[in-house]
């Protein structure tokens, strides 16, 4: 009953990402509302085993994908323990921002979404790990690329798309578009290319001057990597032992460039030189909820003062599988085989999926 | 519509060479036959330069389509992405002797570039008295409205760059005056800013001539004479104006003198106060947002200059106070109804 008030309440009074009243205030229900309550209300008994035949358990210990270090000693852990729920959790949220990215292309291509629209699909562990391992009093903040970023910090799938589409019930009440979407620690939706990330490291100032013990993460890509801004960010949160962590969503390609055509050195998780580095797989979810556990323990215990031990610059490997953005087709500096052969291989939800049952942590259909 | 752009035959599409000096290409580009003006010169000078970022496969809006092919990886090449990189790589090549064309991908993104262009280029020559100069450097940027840019593709910054005595700024209109505007920064011997509003990069389409020519800087055009009211623009501003001269004549009998101020520093303050000496009134139209604009340059000066001959006080009609607004494009930005209202108040004042 709580739960069906909560869903009721999210839908009827909708809330903007500040909390405040949204709209009218008052029940203006759309279709999309009834999809969102149907689906949240049935998700319990969608998901849940059938007869509970077989071996099914609800916790299971996976491997994690092997990581590069710079400048540390201990790896973050080579193994992790995922119950049934989390495991489900991960999954959802990776197809719903596949999804609302699919979505956001059609739409884009119908028109209805203008502007610019950076799409994330591929790169979905990548948010949904990391907001796996944060807890509610860490902060994010992002480059332009951050609809799946929006969506695990906490805005509605509607409140993306209408973001997108410019409507007044948009997370920035349709005044930001694609790149500008902000949520509670969520700090955005960048336009700028590497302008995050001292921006982030200043976040990471405010949450050790005002005493919590909360970290930044600040993300930017390979592109963005060669920014003398960030360079500028990397010494003042090492020098001033700030809980900053720098990721590097490294998708191999900036725009349309490749990393060994822009970089001198792509090994990104060791462009912090004084700074230490891990280098992450970032299609294994889990892979990556380590790497943040760790992260954040570093950088909030161990320390002077019962502060942390400093700043970390991570690269995350991933790939996106869309073009730069809309106006890209993304073939032109990169085969359609490269793309297929990422797909298959390496995709991210599916690699869950394949632990997932394998491990027997639910009942897959047939297996 | 942006404009009394006519849409004219290929015929003058380039294929032969121009006998001319410089390696640059500005692409002003129709979407359909693809044809667009390049300069391939006959005697190829050893010195130019040109990059960017996305510069060697032709450019986010194909500007140097071609280029790096006929002129070689060593002369027009990509750098990554790193604006204020790219400016201050730019300052030193044009120091150090080689002609230097970079290209800022997008006018907004100018901005961690400032420091070099404001700081560095422009004092240059000040500094050393004049034993170094970088006089033989030209950043390119697209700027201005698109109609779907948003904060960060649609901003105007010439206002910023006026203030900085030391540079040019140049706003073509047109690629008639793009080809010879920009030939002419490339060969001035100051640093230039060359700002290339985007949306004309698809919707103008002119006949080019193919063989050299120059426009001088800091010399405004008049498009169109008039009586009553001059209309000052410059960029896309200027088709905008064009059609509001047209609306007044027809709708209020209104005679407008249009100009296009071509460039914003050192601009052209003699023929914009002749031209308000004979109307009486002025009205300055542009894209960025007002305050400290370059239109309250434009005001100031022409206040002082011709106060007895004002009918009207001075009429900016300019972009909103805020950030460039993505769903909001059509409210802020200074179009042709805006500026006629801003006519029938100045003439009936």
């Amino acid at each position: 009953m709580k739960m069906l008030t909560n869903i009721l309440s999210s839908v009827l009074r909708p809330r903007g990402a500040a909390g405040q009243l949204w709209g009218q205030g008052s029940a203006a229900l759309m279709w999309t509302d009834f999809w969102e309550l149907s689906m949240r209300a049935l998700a319990p008994f969608m998901t849940a085993v059938r007869g509970a035949g077989g071996n099914s358990t609800t916790e299971a210990t996976f491997e994690t994908r092997p990581y590069k270090l710079h400048r540390l000693e201990e790896p973050p852990l080579p193994s992790t323990t995922c119950t049934r729920d989390d495991a489900l959790l991960y999954y959802r949220q990776m197809q719903i921002i596949r999804r609302l990215e699919s979505a956001s292309g059609n739409l884009y291509k119908e028109k209805a979404i203008r502007g610019f629209c950076h799409l994330y699909s591929g790169q979905e562990a990548i948010c949904v790990g990391i907001r796996a391992a944060l807890r509610s009093e860490d902060s994010v903040i992002t480059a332009y690329r951050d609809h799946g970023w929006a969506y695990v910090m906490g805005c509605s799938v509607v409140g993306v798309m209408a973001e997108l589409t410019g409507r007044s019930q948009g997370v920035a009440r349709g005044k930001g578009g694609s790149m500008h979407m902000y949520a509670k620690n969520f700090f955005g939706g960048n336009g700028i290319v590497g302008a995050q990330v001292p921006v982030g490291a200043g976040v990471a100032l405010a949450n050790k001057y005002l005493g919590r013990k909360a970290i930044c993460v600040s993300l930017y890509g390979d592109g963005a990597a060669n920014q003398g801004q960030l360079f500028e960010a990397y010494n003042m949160a090492k020098l001033m032992n700030l809980p900053a962590v720098f990721i590097c969503e490294n998708n191999g390609y900036g725009m349309g460039t490749s990393v060994d055509r822009a970089s001198a050195s792509i090994n990104y998780y060791t462009r912090g030189d004084y700074v230490p580095g891990i280098w992450i797989d970032g299609m294994d979810v889990l892979s990556v909820r380590e790497a943040l556990r760790y992260s954040i323990d570093y950088c909030t215990t161990g320390g002077p003062s019962g502060n942390g031990r400093g700043p970390l610059v991570l690269e995350v490997a991933t790939y996106r599988y869309h073009g730069h953005s809309m106006s890209d087709p993304g073939t032109s500096y990169r085969t359609r085989d490269e793309i297929q052969e990422v797909r298959q291989t390496r995709d991210p939800y599916n690699a869950l999926q394949g632990t997932y049952c394998w491990r027997r942590l639910g009942h897959c259909g047939g297996a | 519509m942006v404009g009394v752009l006519q849409k004219l035959s290929v015929a003058w599409r380039l294929g032969r060479q121009a006998v001319f000096r410089p390696v640059v290409q500005a692409g002003w580009q129709h979407v359909r036959n693809s044809s667009h003006f390049t300069y391939y010169p006959d005697t190829v000078p050893e010195s130019h330069v040109i990059f960017g970022e996305d510069v060697g496969f032709g450019g986010v809006f194909r500007c140097t389509i071609g280029l790096q092919d006929k002129f070689g990886k060593d002369r027009v090449f990509n750098t990554p992405l790193c604006e204020q990189g790219i400016a201050g790589f730019a300052i030193g090549s044009a120091v150090g002797g080689a002609t230097t064309i970079a290209e800022m991908q997008f006018a907004d993104y100018i901005f961690p570039a400032f420091d070099q262009i404001v700081n560095e280029a422009a004092k240059y020559r000040y500094r050393s008295g004049n034993l170094f100069n970088c006089g033989k450097l030209t950043i390119r940027a697209p700027c201005g409205a698109v109609g779907h840019g948003g904060l960060y593709h649609s901003q105007s910054p010439e206002a910023y760059f006026s203030h900085t005595p030391g540079l040019k700024v140049v706003v073509p209109r047109g690629p008639i005056k793009a080809k010879g505007l920009l030939l002419s920064c490339i060969r001035d011997d100051n640093p230039c800013i060359f700002l290339e509003p985007k949306v004309l990069y698809r919707s103008a389409v002119e006949m080019v001539p193919t063989s050299d020519y120059t426009y001088p800087l800091s010399s405004a055009d008049i498009l169109l004479e008039g009586e009553d009211i001059t209309l000052l623009g410059w960029g896309t501003q200027v088709h905008v104006l064009r059609e509001v001269a047209e609306l007044a004549r027809e709708q209020l009998n209104v005679s407008c003198e249009v100009i296009d101020l071509v460039t914003i520093l050192p601009w052209d303050q003699q023929t914009v106060c002749n031209s308000v000496k004979k109307t009486g009134r002025l009205i300055v139209a542009h894209e960025a947002p007002v305050t400290s604009g370059f239109g309250a340059e434009i005001a100031a000066a022409v206040q002082s200059e011709c106060f007895l001959h004002l009918e009207a006080p001075v009429e900016r009609v300019c972009g909103f106070d805020t950030p460039f607004p993505h769903i909001f494009e059509p409210f802020y930005l200074p179009d042709k109804w805006r500026c006629l209202s801003a006519v029938k108040k100045m003439m009936n004042y």
